[in-house]
């Protein structure tokens, strides 16, 4: 699959959030306003490539050769989870202003299941290195998209007449349900005439 | 005891008052089976790991707790995978990427943190139990109506000569299909949290 093919995938045709259902917990959460919203995004995109790359360097040349992929789900958590952490401190030590944006919401990349869901994923597909680590920004890139797409719309609906009963939660999930409706217009067919 | 269990199923339904778990939850959600499949299988997961997570709470330093309860839930979601890949393959390959996924599920850490660090282990496994129920009722309520309205069939146990699929006359030879995909699902979750909601409301109310 060539890497133009991978992009358009994973940021459109099979969007995460919209498609996929993974990474909804951080997507509703920090959705409330754009600014935290545009931090969030940036933060998964970083993570997820990183980690998909050292994702499969640890499938390939660990778990494989000493035919232990059975500890696949808990090496792979282990690793997102130091990743996370490694930076955070280094964001901390080299750009503090950015640390200080993004601060809260680096802990909780570890429990976005787009994360472990792309390690899982491109080690399944058989993505060799380079593609897995497009992958990651892809799938990185999608959820900044739809993560500011949402909070866009929900800073102005905070403005709107709600039913009482549709207020926080359900509302969200209504104009989740109408984005995804329009992300269905996008199918492998796109993909398809785009690149032949 | 019995309290507690009720609270954790429906006061604080993981899914519908908490918003906790919801990728498993919409993703796996098309049909009953893989729905009351995940049910069981974050049930199982949910109870190791908060069974564990209590007896070693005065062995685990608090600065590292997060990631140690990380590993215990990892290692427990890694039992189920192969659990599932032993007995039942068809069942591993419909849930896909989602058996690994259990070890992301918030519920799992938010219950082991939340809960389990600080009771004792009978009453963590009562709360365990409770939030398995309840969010394998939800997972249930989500795929029965996904099923009924983008298939037009209603999956129940197959006795006999009856396969256990009810098929809904007009319905089933043209289901809406949108409710079998992404966004189908989210509509339905929002119609029925929208509805618990109205339901507690009226009940202040009165």
């Amino acid at each position: 699959m060539s890497y133009i093919a991978i992009i358009i995938t994973y940021i459109i045709v099979s969007n995460f959030i919209l498609t996929q259902f993974l990474g909804l917990c951080p997507f509703l959460g920090v959705s409330k306003n754009v600014e935290s919203a545009t931090g969030m995004g940036f933060a998964v995109t970083f993570v997820a490539a990183i980690a998909a790359l050292i994702t499969w360097a640890v499938q390939n040349y660990i778990l494989i050769p000493f035919n232990i992929t059975f500890l696949q789900t808990v090496a792979f958590i282990l690793i997102i989870a130091s990743l996370v952490q490694l930076v955070e401190m280094v964001v901390q030590k080299v750009a503090p202003p950015l640390y200080k944006a993004l601060g809260i919401f680096l802990p909780l990349i570890t429990v976005n299941c787009g994360v472990m869901g792309i390690a899982v994923i491109a080690t399944r597909t058989g993505y060799n290195a380079m593609e897995s680590f497009v992958a990651g920004i892809a799938v990185g890139l999608g959820f900044l998209l739809a993560i500011f797409i949402m909070a866009t719309i929900r800073e102005r609906l905070d403005l709107e007449d709600i039913p009482k009963p549709f207020k926080g939660l359900p509302i969200a999930f209504i104009v989740t349900g109408l984005m995804a409706m329009s992300f269905m217009a996008f199918d492998r067919a796109l993909l398809n005439n785009l690149l032949g | 005891m019995l309290k507690l269990f009720n609270k954790s199923i429906l006061k604080e339904n993981p899914i519908f008052v908490m918003a906790l778990g919801l990728c498993p939850a919409l993703a796996v959600s098309t049909t009953i089976e893989n729905a009351l499949g995940m049910g069981i299988c974050t049930l199982f997961v949910l109870l190791g790991a908060n069974i564990f997570v209590s007896l070693l709470k005065d062995f685990i330093p608090s600065k590292v707790r997060i990631p140690a309860y990380i590993v215990v839930i990892a290692t427990f979601t890694a039992i189920v995978e192969m659990i599932l890949q032993a007995f039942s393959p068809e069942l591993y390959q419909n849930l896909g990427v989602f058996v690994p996924l259990i070890a992301v599920n918030c519920i799992i850490l938010g219950s082991a943190e939340a809960f389990a660090n600080k009771n004792k282990v009978g009453t963590s496994i009562v709360y365990a139990l409770g939030q398995g129920a309840g969010f394998t009722l939800a997972l249930f309520m989500i795929a029965f109506l996904r099923e009924l309205l983008g298939t037009g069939t209603v999956t129940l146990l197959a006795i006999g000569t009856f396969d256990g699929v009810i098929r809904i006359p007009g319905l089933a030879s043209a289901p809406i299909r949108m409710f079998g995909l992404a966004a189908g699902a989210f509509f339905v979750i929002a119609f029925l949290q929208a509805f618990l909601n109205w339901q507690t409301m009226r009940k202040k109310e009165k």
